[in-house]
């Protein structure tokens, strides 16, 4: 039994975190130490590598190039520290507690999607780090933005995009476009479920007739069953509540099996660049979760560059965010002329930010303004729901046929 | 019960330095330290608890993470109602009844169906949490809001540590170990012999069920969210089969010289080459496959074995499992 | 029609299991080696299908003979210098086991490694048939289709490989007992290291074909070892027609459980379907009792 031996390493690592004590200095450091450990590899490899990774590297190079952040009366370039956390729980909260003690880093990105940014928010919290959460998804946001004070959402809840389709549903149904059946299934994921219960719900509660409504599990490759079983029902609307891999396998089997309702929604992933370069002129008429004001300027420019610098192009749902939350960062280090995380978090509940999402301010710790459907049209996933907003474009229905 | 040999003094007076090293550990590193404590304690138990049952008895099981998951789902689902040392209880009790059923309809598969077996176990029980989870609770993932601390974990896992070393090395003197040792040599002599060959199989592999049980739930609250992808990673039992086995599963403390090393390992890997780290992880994996045979264990052994032969004057010892 | 829809979509979805499983009965039936890394081929096989298909614009079809030869012959090498050894040091069939899945799982990582590096963490697919057949009203896909046959051909062709030629019966000389194949003068390490590279040919071949109709991406390797060996271990270690058998009534479970019951039970279904084969007759279906 040596249990010594590792109680002797571990007093020694104890004894380096001992002897590096943080540096208190008032002086400002000679850059800003930014890390982060999000999944290069492992199941939330997709996401995160389409999502979050690119739009860090972006952030940071133009960032440098600039100069770096102004603090004060200097510009401190941006030092990066990057982890993998293998899409495990565990990984991501050890990695954290690695960068914020070891590496001792001024501040910690986000991992991608809800089950981590969750499993490392007690941790940022414990260190007093600011926790901008930007891929994370949950109806439960306001208990959890109670529990930990520095914690800031940027995608809304799950509730809210099955509100946007559901009143999309309606409006069409108001003017006469579909009579009211509707075929759905889900991911049995956390985001998954919470979608498909509250469209259920609000579907249910608004008078439609839902001819099928199942749930897969997560990484279930052939849809092939439920398509089939959509298409003997014959929806006017089908929505699928899916995640990318199935996103992709869904649309790619309704093609092939001929399943072609008036319309066509599947969530996440519908907006990757992925889709389009697999689906080509088919996406036209699919709709899914985001889509960006195609009249905005920045908007345009951050998908240019964005696509430029990482060679790809954005997800356009949940790229933008997350670049805005880089923005919102670093505007609120320079409002608040210091890196101390109380004040950058005081910046960033009170101010307003100039980002490539317009002017955005996170009143109440939560960014709630963006788009909950969008569709493929002219080959740009733009958005159209909320209809009643400004940049929305008209849906456009029937879908037309695959080809 | 004979007089304590040399070697169980030397484990006892380990043991006892162990846990008071980890007792004391919390005041002495920081936050990152603890957490590298608890993935050692965490592979500790799961590996240590694995090799109780399949060191002796040859069984080589992928169903660890059934095990661990189900505790960490017992704390998931009742954490907030009851006292913390009820659920324990409860979760290595759940876990004690789950493999007792399963082990008494399937221990009799034996080699690579066993294998396979226990992982399909295990898969089928995250499906069905899934399934169930989805359909019938209404959502997926769940959240643990409970405050435990680092350092209450890091002590609550040196003592369940502590306590498997203790019951291990009790199975190991008794005619239970006796008895399964045998059975891992050859399953007809151990019937010939009179041998309950499934009650002792049955009885062990529940009780390391159990340990693996409650590691899941004393960690889960360190997660604050869960759902079955998180808490039946089949990736965990891979891991601990592997530390299991490069230290040497024949042996209590065989377990332990696998995990120090890997936990280091991986820690080492993911730190300075976080881009490499699969291609890395493999080639040492490897590494140790070809150049370490038969386990760290093994591999104390055998330089043991030629320093006796070099000094014969030492009493020739018999300790633990040979 | 329901049933037809479902009966079609199981057959395919069968065939697609018994060709991913083919090669794996070959390795770990006649070589006895428990092969982990077995999805790693099949993924690294669907990128290159992928790469060679999106930028050199050669088609899956004429890719299959690019890959198959290529894969053959690393897996030969890979069974010569890496597995032998341990083939030598171990004592008896359990040891072996234990040893080929600690070095097989160092072979995973290697390759997911190498794999991550070349391509990253995205998912990727391709289109390359889109066609459709209409079998009484119910649709099949043409690339399903086309998979299925080249797996009925391989099956077939390596059936009768094993049956009507002396390198096959050489094979199942070995696969039935090493020692006395040994003794009737055959090379059973030539013939272990055939078997071994024979079902990388196969496991490449099943990723092509796989790749011109799933989403894929660099961990999702261990998903198609798991139904491999589930394939494989009911079929009967090393029994190709059990492989087949197993294949497609896995296939066909899957598709009417998600149509009948509900989708979210199919995973469900086949891991309890296959403990049930395995309680009921622990070497498999067509497994030789006692093997």
């Amino acid at each position: 039994m040596s249990s010594t031996s590792l109680t002797r390493t571990l007093l020694g690592i104890g004894a380096c975190v001992a002897l590096s004590v943080p540096a208190m200095a008032e002086e400002l450091p000679e850059s800003i130490r930014i890390g982060y450990a999000v999944s290069d590899t492992g199941l939330y490899a997709g996401g995160a590598g389409t999502t979050i990774t690119p739009n860090y590297k972006l952030w940071v190079e133009e960032v440098n190039q600039a100069g770096g952040i102004r603090v004060g009366d200097r510009q401190l370039p941006i030092e990066v520290v990057a982890y993998d956390d293998r899409s495990s729980s565990e990984e991501a909260v050890r990695a954290v507690e690695r960068l914020i003690n070891q590496d001792e880093v001024d501040f910690v990105l986000p991992p991608w999607g809800t089950a981590l940014n969750l499993a490392v928010a007690p941790v940022l919290n414990r260190a007093g780090y600011p926790h901008l959460a930007v891929t994370a998804v949950s109806d439960r946001q306001q208990d959890l933005m109670d529990r930990w004070p520095r914690l800031f959402f940027f995608l809304s809840t799950s509730s809210h995009y099955a509100e946007g389709i559901v009143t999309m549903l309606e409006e069409l149904r108001e003017s006469g476009e579909i009579e009211g059946r509707v075929a759905m299934v889900n991911v049995a994921d956390q985001f998954g479920i919470e979608l498909a219960n509250a469209a259920e719900a609000l579907l249910e509660e608004a008078g439609f007739e839902i001819v099928y409504n199942q749930s897969y599990p997560p990484g279930t490759q052939d849809m092939q069953g439920i398509i089939n079983s959509a298409r003997q029902r014959d929806p006017e609307a089908f929505l699928a509540f899916s995640y990318p891999p199935e996103t992709i396998a869904i649309t790619d089997q309704a093609q092939t099996l001929g399943f072609n309702p008036p319309l066509f929604y599947t969530a996440v992933g519908t907006a990757f660049p992925l889709y389009q370069d697999r689906f080509g002129d088919n996406v036209e008429g699919v709709l899914g979760i985001g889509g960006v004001d195609v009249g905005s300027e920045v908007m345009v420019d951050y998908i240019e560059r964005h696509t430029e610098l990482t060679g790809q192009a954005p997800d356009l749902w949940a790229s933008a965010p997350t670049y805005a939350s880089l923005e919102v960062l670093q505007q609120a280090i320079e409002r608040a002329g210091s890196i101390d995380h109380e004040q950058v978090v005081a910046e960033m509940e009170h101010g307003t930010f100039d980002t490539v999402l317009g002017e955005i301010t996170l009143d109440g710790r939560a960014y709630w303004e963006g788009w909950q459907v969008g569709q493929w049209q002219d080959g740009v996933f733009r958005a159209i729901g909320p209809s009643d907003r400004d940049g929305a474009t008209e849906i456009v229905l029937p879908k037309p046929a695959w080809q | 019960m004979t007089i304590p040999t040399r070697a169980t003094l030397l484990g006892v007076v380990l043991l006892l330095a162990g846990v008071i090293g980890f007792a004391l550990l919390p005041s002495v590193v920081g936050g990152y330290g603890l957490s590298l404590a608890i993935n050692f304690l965490m592979f500790a138990i799961l590996a240590t608890a694995w090799a109780m049952f399949s060191g002796p008895s040859g069984y080589v099981s992928l169903a660890t993470v059934a095990f661990f998951g189900i505790g960490a789902y017992t704390v998931a689902v009742l954490g907030e109602q009851l006292p913390w040392g009820a659920v324990l209880l409860l979760a290595a009790g759940i876990a004690f009844v789950v493999a007792l059923l399963v082990g008494l309809s399937t221990l009799r598969l034996s080699g690579v169906y066993f294998v396979i077996f226990s992982f399909g176990l295990a898969e089928l029980i995250r499906q069905v949490v899934n399934w169930y989870e989805s359909t019938q609770a209404g959502s997926v993932g769940r959240y643990v809001f409970l405050d435990i601390t680092q350092e209450q974990i890091v002590w609550q896992l040196t003592a369940v540590l502590a306590l498997l070393f203790i019951v291990g090395w009790l199975i190991q003197r008794s005619r239970v170990g006796f008895a399964l040792r045998m059975i891992g040599d050859d399953e007809t002599v151990a019937l010939h012999c009179g041998v309950n060959i499934t009650l002792i199989k049955v009885l062990v592999f529940s009780l390391s069920a159990a340990f693996m049980a409650l590691v899941g739930a004393i960690v889960a609250p360190r997660w604050t969210y869960l759902d079955p992808s998180i808490a039946f990673n089949p990736n965990i039992s891979f891991q601990v089969l592997i530390m299991a086995l490069l230290g040497g599963a024949r042996r209590l403390y065989g377990p332990l010289l696998g995990v120090i090393p890997m936990v280091l390992l991986f820690e080492y890997l993911s730190t300075h080459f976080p881009h490499l780290f699969s291609v890395l992880l493999g080639v040492t994996f490897l590494a140790i496959v070809y150049l370490v045979p038969h386990g760290v264990a093994g591999l104390i052994d055998s330089y043991v074995q030629r320093y006796r032969a070099r000094f014969p004057g030492q009493p020739a010892q018999q300790e633990g499992a040979s | 029609m329901a049933f037809l829809d479902a009966l079609l979509n199981g057959l395919t979805l069968g065939g697609m299991y018994a060709l991913v499983a083919m090669g794996l009965t070959l390795q770990y039936g006649v070589a006895r080696i428990m092969n982990l890394s077995y999805g790693e081929f099949l993924i690294a096989a669907a990128f290159s299908a992928y790469w060679l298909f999106q930028v050199q614009a050669i088609n899956p079809l004429l890719a299959l003979l690019l890959v198959v030869p290529v894969a053959f012959a690393a897996n030969w090498l890979i069974y010569q210098i890496m597995l032998h050894p341990l083939v030598k040091r171990s004592r008896n069939r359990g040891e072996l086991e234990v040893n080929s899945i600690l070095a097989t799982f160092g072979l995973l990582f290697v390759i997911q490694g190498l794999v991550l590096l070349l391509f990253g963490s995205n998912y990727f697919s391709y289109t390359y048939i889109s066609n459709v057949f209409i079998i009484s009203g119910s649709p099949i896909a043409a690339d399903r289709l086309l998979a299925v046959g080249v797996a009925v051909v391989l099956g077939t062709a390596l059936y009768l490989l094993l049956v009507r030629t002396r390198p096959g019966t050489a094979l199942r000389a070995v696969s039935v007992d090493p020692r006395a194949a040994q003794l009737a003068g055959i090379d059973v390490r030539a013939a272990s290291a055939m078997a071994f590279a024979l079902g990388g040919g196969l496991v490449a071949a099943s990723g092509v074909l796989v790749s011109m109709f799933t989403t894929f991406n660099a961990s999702m390797g261990v998903v198609f070892t798991m139904k491999a060996l589930i394939v494989v271990i009911m079929g009967g270690a090393g029994h190709l027609m059990g492989a087949l058998a197993a294949g497609l009534i896995l296939g066909l479970v899957e598709s009417f459980v998600a149509v009948y019951v509900a989708p979210g039970l199919t995973l469900a279904a086949t891991f309890a379907l296959f403990l049930i084969v395995l309680l009921v007759r622990p070497t498999g279906m067509m497994g030789r009792a006692g093997a």
